[in-house]
């Protein structure tokens, strides 16, 4: 388990980070959700000891991080980057090497590592000469190609395409799933609702929220309902202990102030014709974020 | 996406196979120096410029030969007469000639550079025909010169002095030079393709500034060796051995004050450079560095017959590259000189090592405008 505790970070007069805390089981994807400049790549830096916090503690399974366990982290930084000059697999091999591991060992790793991202075609094109979503690819065989016991990944989805983020996906659920910890950040809120098990929400350097999904999404959901009938839903305005958000023809979202209040709405909706969907509202990441961030 | 390809679980990773160690900082190093020096082996641009250094180095040693002043005794066409005065004479080869009028004609066909006939009008009962101007070599070969004395000799040829002083300014110049730029180049590089984040993630800003250094600091010495080697198999192959003995000594101690003193050029290269972002502005940043590599060249050529300047040039560390093993050729440098000028090198190394390490480090994630040196030198 990751654990972070009290990190600060200034910048000259600027808190960037303050007291973040906050956890990454072990097997557990962690979503790490935030507005451009709330922290995560701070964040994320301070976890991998390229930037040194002002205060504040990164462990993994209850002892401070040190240089060599860093070594068995994995990380694909924000800003993109690789040797445009070195081919795929030989710039693979080579941080593979960098991080302790054999020749051998490091070239087996590293084909077939390309070969499940796809990329077992382009094993000696220069990075130069690959196309951007695999040059992505290429980024993530880097972060992968050593075996990282603990994965940090700023924006793993930016810039991939559909098929692209599929593969990712697999990978990412697939090395969580072997027992490491995975901490991951996205502005696609949809990807990061469907994979992760875990959320943190950071804003403004402070951690706003941080769990499991579904326990956040119950705690933050409104208890908000949709009714979909024929005919107009005007009449639901005037229904009592009823509060309309949003309406249009026979579609209407609303609240109710007690469990009777909606009973009877959807008693009324069944006599005044057909009803063709009356659900609870899915509580999507998009507003919880816009909910805990207020 | 799962099954028997999967990763290693969590559990396994207490006992590390063999094939998975914590890398040692060396280790790393040298990994990063080997880097270094493959990418640089793999651009055509770096093989070129090397190419036309050696062929440079080369063709300056054989036209030195040709021009050197070791050439074969002039040909005369001597006329029967005269035959007395050329034989014998060592600094003319003479062909015999039947009279004047042929060995005109050996001039006029350049088979000879002069002709000489006996006259009986002049006290020296020859005379010397020049094609178009008087053969002075042939005429000087022919004189008596007076004995002469000189009161205090200069140890060494000037002009010789000068062609050496030439030699190691723009050798030291050209490859601090070209290695100083490509290490400064190659810290852009990777700040500018953001690969530096990955790296520091994975080693030390010290183990890959060291790396850095060393991999440049072993192909500029390599060419150093290449040019080393080069001269003297030229120098031996055209017959200068005279030239040669003069200057062991001084290039075995250019040698090893290069391999320090690159080494400090190439951390201040790497420190400065790691200060900005995109390549267009290494020129800029790197100036200071660049002048502390020319003005040893400038004033080396400038004040190679000045001692004083010499004396000072030999100590100071950016200078004393050049100025020691020139004082060392010159023989006017004491034993002890060049070992204290070296210590004096290598601390200053050590510390610019320690100053550019600090600057880099400081230096590498700020992307952007400038970093600025107070900010870079403390964090």
């Amino acid at each position: 388990m990751l654990e972070l505790d009290g990190i600060t970070k200034r910048y000259g007069e600027r808190v960037a980070l303050d007291g973040v805390g906050f956890t990454v089981g072990d097997g557990r994807l962690t979503g790490f959700v935030g507005g451009n400049g709330a922290g995560k790549t701070t964040t994320m830096r301070i976890i991998l000891g390229v930037l040194a916090a002002d205060a504040g503690t990164v462990t993994l399974d209850g002892s401070a991080v040190t240089e060599p366990d860093r070594r068995r982290f994995g990380y694909m930084p924000e800003e993109r980057g690789l040797y445009p000059k070195m081919r795929v697999l030989e710039q693979t091999v080579y941080l593979a090497r960098l991080h302790g591991w054999s020749t051998a060992a490091a070239r087996r790793n590293a084909l077939e590592l390309l070969e499940r991202l796809g990329l077992g075609e382009r094993v000696n094109d220069t990075i130069e000469s690959l196309s951007l979503g695999n040059q992505q690819r290429a980024q993530i065989a880097a972060a992968l190609v050593h075996r990282p016991e603990v994965l940090v990944l700023d924006e793993p989805f930016s810039g991939l395409d559909p098929m692209a983020v599929e593969t990712v996906q697999g990978v990412l659920a697939e090395f969580a799933a072997s027992g490491a910890p995975v901490l991951f950040s996205s502005h696609q809120l949809d990807i990061v609702e469907r994979l992760c098990d875990d959320l943190v929400i950071i804003a403004d350097g402070r951690i706003r929220a941080a769990g499991e999904r579904d326990a956040l999404r119950t705690q933050h959901g409104s208890d908000r309902w949709e009714l979909l009938m024929s005919g107009d839903a005007g009449w639901l305005r005037e229904a009592p202990g009823i509060e309309v958000i949003e309406f249009d023809g026979g579609w209407a979202t609303f609240e109710a102030a007690s469990d009777a209040a909606r009973q009877a709405v959807l008693a009324e909706a069944l006599a005044r014709g057909e009803v063709v969907s009356f659900t609870r509202e899915h509580t999507t990441l998009a507003q919880i974020f816009k909910e805990v961030v207020r | 996406m799962s099954g028997s390809s999967g990763f290693e679980t969590r559990a396994s990773r207490a006992p590390q196979p063999a094939e998975r160690g914590t890398p040692r900082f060396l280790d790393s190093v040298a990994l990063i120096a080997g880097r270094e020096i493959t990418m640089r082996f793999r651009s055509k641009a770096f093989l070129w410029s090397t190419g036309v250094l050696m062929l440079a180095v080369l063709a300056s040693v054989v036209l030195g030969s040709i021009f050197g002043g070791q050439n074969e005794p002039p040909k005369v066409a001597v006329v029967a007469g005269a035959s007395s005065v050329v034989d014998g004479n060592e600094e003319l080869d003479g062909v015999a000639a039947s009279d004047r009028a042929e060995a005109e004609q050996m001039l006029r066909d350049g088979e000879v550079e002069a002709v000489v006939v006996p006259a009986a009008s002049d006290p020296l009962g020859i005379t010397v025909i020049g094609l178009d101007s008087p053969p002075t070599a042939v005429v000087r070969a022919l004189s008596v010169a007076p004995g002469v004395e000189v009161l205090e000799p200069a140890a060494t040829d000037p002009g010789l002095a000068y062609l050496v002083a030439f030699g190691f300014g723009i050798v030291f110049f050209m490859s601090a030079l070209t290695f100083g730029t490509t290490i400064a180049q190659s810290v852009v590089e990777e700040k500018q393709t953001r690969v530096v984040e990955i790296l520091l993630s994975t080693v030390s800003a010290r183990a890959l500034l060291t790396g850095k250094v060393i991999g440049n600091s072993v192909m500029a010495f390599g060419q150093i060796i290449a040019i080393a080697v080069l001269a003297i198999l030229g120098l031996l192959l055209t017959g200068q051995r005279v030239l040669l003995g003069g200057l062991g000594a001084s290039v075995v101690w250019f040698v090893v004050f290069f391999a320090i003193g690159f080494v400090m050029l190439a951390a201040l290269f790497a420190a400065t450079s790691a200060m900005v972002s995109r390549s267009e502005d290494i020129g800029s940043v790197t100036t200071p560095v660049t002048m502390l590599v020319m003005i040893p060249y400038f004033l080396v050529i400038f004040f190679n017959d000045n001692p004083v300047v010499l004396v000072i040039m030999s100590y100071v560390p950016f200078s004393a590259p050049v100025g020691m093993p020139m004082r060392v050729f010159l023989g006017t440098a004491a034993w002890w000189e060049p070992i204290l000028s070296l210590v004096i090198l290598v601390a200053t190394a050590a510390a610019a090592v320690l100053v550019g390490e600090r600057i880099y480090r400081n230096s590498l994630l700020k992307t952007g405008p400038r970093v600025r040196l107070q900010e870079a030198l403390h964090g």
